[in-house]
């Protein structure tokens, strides 16, 4: 190791802990707010320390039924996106490892027709065919369902190919021993394929749940009733700027309820996290 | 390479991709081929009829002065955030290669905000910001700086900046961690003993060896300026004021869903595809380099 | 117990390479075959149709009597040792072992028998709760051929499994591969492109090549007797001697023995050369005259590369020599250790 003079070294740090400043200081000040009354937070500047109303806030949110969003409680909202961030995380896994199993293990006619198709889908995101995409939730009758908030979020391109690259890699010698051994493709599946992509699948876990918490749009359109609301979206519905009526220490509450799940995920599983997002993008 | 070895089976395959063909073509390949239909149909104002029009909604969109306002909006937000939140990264990864002690715990603190809905980034920016009770904004009023984002264009656009820059460092900090571990250090100690100066090193060895990571971020964080930040934008200043912050996505959903100008909205929708064509079709010339070449 | 039979087995790939071009043969119960040949002859493929891991495009392959073309590996009841073992890595070696009795739904204590007993036999008993990855390459390859015992299936079949070892190890596991193979009695099939390997484990020794079968039978008889020129190039280390002959004369040869009329080649083996013999040895034999161009003594021997006859040829001297670069030698070789082969290449 070269360059180990102390000066730099306190340089690094010190630009290091001004960075984390930066980065944390906004989710820290989120959680000094959420525990101040209504009218302390409406006289900035607000206090650096956190304050003394953490359980009458905290409770009035998960339990009271917040004004604004009419009546529903953040228990509810939380439910809500914890099935939704569940449901596209673990639906994503089973189709994209089904579909990655049939494309690399199988010959069969249309298979590379298939794969293109897959593929293509990289290219059209939900932002560039917004509109005739909600009307087929509305022909369909998805509206304001957990179905509606899932299914069409799942088929994703980006899981397909990663567990297509890792199937790549296992050696073909281990399908025939495994053929040898009298195993079928249901059993070479559960017995050799999945064990062998668990950190491939906790990884990608990882990265869908927080793609299903954070969703914006897509909750967006898809729902109209307060009870079907993601956390996020319900949210975005209780601040309003130009009114002085916000009940900013509720939103505060609610921003750490929406914010503290997926941190709280990807620090517990960032070994697998880490390893999956470089890994995903390659 | 022996040719894959594969099972026998003739009916498996096609169950088994069935679940994810069914909703690749029921949510994505109809809606898109819908869109390219719609791009090119007019509607009279009762929305009873609709006639074939070619390309006449695309003329109409593209010299609408709105929309050229928000393809510039987009272009400035977009190089905005991309170099923020690069920047930034980029300082911190080098940093935090220097450091033996505590690099762990930086790097658990650092990944916070990727788990950070966009949209709650937003809002708590603007909460940070905001005119009447954020608290910075308290500190930039003392400091004589006239902060109203809520009516100034340019601040509007800073406040956006921030948020979606901040969203994203942890993102780019992780690739540019990784990247920098990739580079040989005997590459560097040789540097070291031809004479080149720390800094020097950085920028004859270390950031060239770096430029795919940086150019495959670069792709990365246009594509999120351009889609993923939707939710700051709604959340935060509802593209204004006065449209200074309208983005193209947010203009298509507007257009669509608040105004129902189908035509124009869906003929929006189809440039937006090529863009995101354009961008993946780069993304994936660098990952074949990648593929070839390591 | 089980016999292999082949009968004019062909294997034609999709896009129309023909990788076996019709080979037969008949492997006696409890016999272990070898398949040798360079890179590409078409052995490898010809193991994977016994296995059951390709389809055979022609002819039939028969285990035990019975045709085996139509159906899957698992119910061919062979077991086989893949070139880099393929063990299952997520498993521990007990469970690499099991694996094949359990789809066949053996009973749990009849294959705990079975897995200890095997591990007995070759000194796994202290790994099993071992993964792969915790395993040096001679104990990898120990597990693969235990998960191939522990089946006691009718025929093994071995994809060159000795080439991921050092050479020191290969040839303890080349004793040892022979010994398990006599004592379990099951008959195999074995793939390598490893002369040495190929003469010291066959009972019945198959030389490929490009697709097809050069010679076929005991390596002792196929050292002595090569069917062809290939044959003679590929067993035997240094391989034989061979020059060009002209017109029924070799250029530069001080004495030739009586030639068949219709030989283009003549042959001898390095270690039958001798060198300035003179006398009655030389009566009716070759006596050539070589210049020496590299000298390598490897202790118990010398290898002498020498310039004769217009070709290059090899010589095996015992112990040292004080032979130098540039000298001239008069070779010998004896009537009966001469080689004559065709203008097709063939022995006549």
């Amino acid at each position: 190791m070269i360059d180990n003079s102390p000066i730099r070294t306190f340089i690094a740090h010190l630009v290091l802990v001004l960075g984390i400043l930066i980065v944390a200081f906004p989710i820290y000040y989120t959680f000094v707010a959420s525990t101040h009354s209504l009218q302390t937070i409406l006289r900035p500047p607000l206090p650096l320390l956190p304050g003394d109303r953490f359980v009458e806030n905290y409770s009035e949110a998960l339990f009271g039924g917040v004004g604004r969003i009419g009546g529903v409680s953040v228990a509810t909202l939380l439910f809500n996106t914890t099935v939704v961030a569940l449901g596209i995380a673990i639906g994503k896994i089973i189709i994209s490892l089904l579909s990655a199993y049939a494309i690399v293990f199988f010959r069969f006619p249309l298979r590379m027709t298939f794969f293109w198709l897959i593929f293509i889908t990289l290219m059209l995101p939900v932002e560039v065919r917004i509109l005739p995409t909600y009307k087929v939730m509305v022909d369909f009758g998805l509206i304001d369902t957990y179905a509606g908030l899932i299914v069409p979020l799942i088929a994703s391109a980006t899981a397909t190919l990663l567990f297509r690259q890792f199937f790549l890699t296992i050696p073909g010698e281990l399908v025939e021993a495994a053929r040898v051994d009298g195993a079928g493709p249901w059993r070479f599946f559960w017995d050799i394929l999945l064990p062998l992509s668990r950190t491939n699948i906790a990884a990608l876990f990882v990265i869908l749940f927080i793609y299903g918490w954070t969703q914006y749009l897509w909750p967006l359109l898809v729902t109209n009733r307060n009870d079907m609301n993601t956390i996020v979206i319900a949210l975005r519905k209780m601040i309003s700027f130009a009114d002085a009526d916000t009940e900013w220490h509720l939103v505060m509450v609610t921003s750490m309820l929406a914010i503290v799940p997926p941190i709280l995920v990807v620090v517990l599983m960032q070994r697998w996290f880490v390893r999956g997002l470089v890994d995903t993008e390659k | 390479m022996s040719p894959r070895v594969v099972f026998p089976n003739k009916i498996l395959p096609y169950l088994l991709v069935a679940p994810q063909l069914a909703i690749t073509l029921i949510f994505f390949y109809w809606p898109a081929s819908q869109a390219l239909r719609q791009s090119m149909l007019r509607e009279d104002p009762f929305g009873l009829s609709s006639k074939f029009v070619w390309f006449a909604n695309f003329k109409k969109v593209l010299s609408d002065p709105n929309y050229l306002n928000s393809i510039q909006v987009t272009a400035v937000f977009s190089i905005a955030t991309a170099a923020v939140a690069m920047g930034t990264a980029l300082l911190l990864a080098v940093m935090a290669e220097k450091v033996i002690r505590g690099r762990g715990v930086y790097r658990t603190l650092m990944i916070w905000p990727y788990a950070v809905a966009p949209a709650i980034a937003g809002m708590l920016w603007l909460f940070l910001f905001n005119p009447s009770i954020g608290s910075l904004a308290y500190g930039l009023r003392w400091l004589g700086i006239n902060w109203d984002p809520l009516l100034d264009g340019e601040q509007a656009m800073a406040l956006v900046v921030a948020a979606a820059s901040w969203k994203q460092i942890s993102y780019n900090f992780l690739f540019f961690v990784a990247g920098l571990q990739a580079i040989p250090k005997t590459l560097i100690e040789a540097a070291a003993i031809d004479g080149a100066k720390p800094t020097k090193r950085f920028w004859t060895i270390v950031f060239p060896l770096l430029a795919p990571t940086t150019f495959f971020l670069l792709v990365v964080n246009t594509v999120y300026a351009f889609f993923d930040t939707f939710g700051i934008i709604h959340a935060v200043t509802g593209g204004g004021p006065g449209k200074a912050t309208e983005t193209l996505v947010y203009k298509v959903y507007n257009d669509g869903f608040v105004n129902l100008i189908l035509g124009d909205s869906a003929a929006q929708s189809v440039i937006l595809m090529v863009i995101v064509i354009a961008l993946t079709a780069i993304q994936f010339r660098y990952v074949e380099k990648k593929v070839h070449y390591g | 117990m089980a016999t292999v039979d082949l009968k004019d087995v062909k294997k034609v790939y999709p896009g129309g390479v023909e990788a076996v071009k019709g080979v037969s043969i008949a492997i006696p119960d409890k016999q272990l075959c070898v398949l040798v040949g360079p890179s590409g002859c078409g052995k490898s493929t010809l193991l994977r149709m016994i296995a059951g891991l390709e389809t055979i495009s022609a002819g039939t392959c028969s285990i035990d009597g019975k045709v085996v073309n139509a159906i899957g590996p698992t119910e061919r009841d062979i077991a086989m040792v893949f070139q880099n073992y393929a063990l299952y890595p997520h498993m521990k070696v007990y469970d690499n072992m099991a694996y094949g009795l359990r789809n066949r739904g053996m009973p749990k204590d009849e294959i705990d028998k079975r897995v200890r007993a095997t591990a007995q036999t070759l000194e796994l008993a202290h790994l099993l709760e071992r993964r792969p990855r915790e395993l040096s390459g001679g104990q990898r390859q120990r597990v693969a051929m235990g998960r191939a015992i522990v089946r006691s299936p009718k025929v093994f079949l071995f994809d060159e499994p000795l080439s991921n070892l050092d050479a020191k190890l290969r040839g303890q596991m080349r004793v040892e591969i022979k010994n398990l193979q006599r004592q379990l009695g099951v008959t195999s099939v074995y793939v390598t492109h490893d002369q040495l390997e190929a003469m010291t484990l066959a009972d019945v020794l198959v030389v490929m090549n490009a697709g097809l079968v050069e010679q076929l039978g005991a390596p002792l008889d196929i050292y002595e007797k090569p069917a062809s020129t290939f044959v003679a190039s590929f067993i035997g280390a240094p391989p034989m001697n061979l020059l060009p002959l002209r017109s029924g004369q070799l250029e530069g040869a001080v004495s030739l023995p009586a030639i068949p009329t219709n030989a283009a080649t003549i042959g001898f083996r390095p270690e039958d050369c001798e060198v300035g013999a003179d006398g009655a040895a030389a009566e009716g034999g070759l006596r050539l005259m070589a210049r020496v161009q590299g000298v390598e003594p490897v202790g118990a021997e010398s290898f002498l590369y020498c310039e004769a006859a217009g070709g290059r040829i090899v010589v095996r001297v015992p112990g040292r020599t004080a032979v130098a670069v540039g000298d001239q030698l008069p070779v010998l070789t004896r009537r009966e250790k001469l080689h004559f082969f065709g203008g097709d290449g063939k022995r006549v």
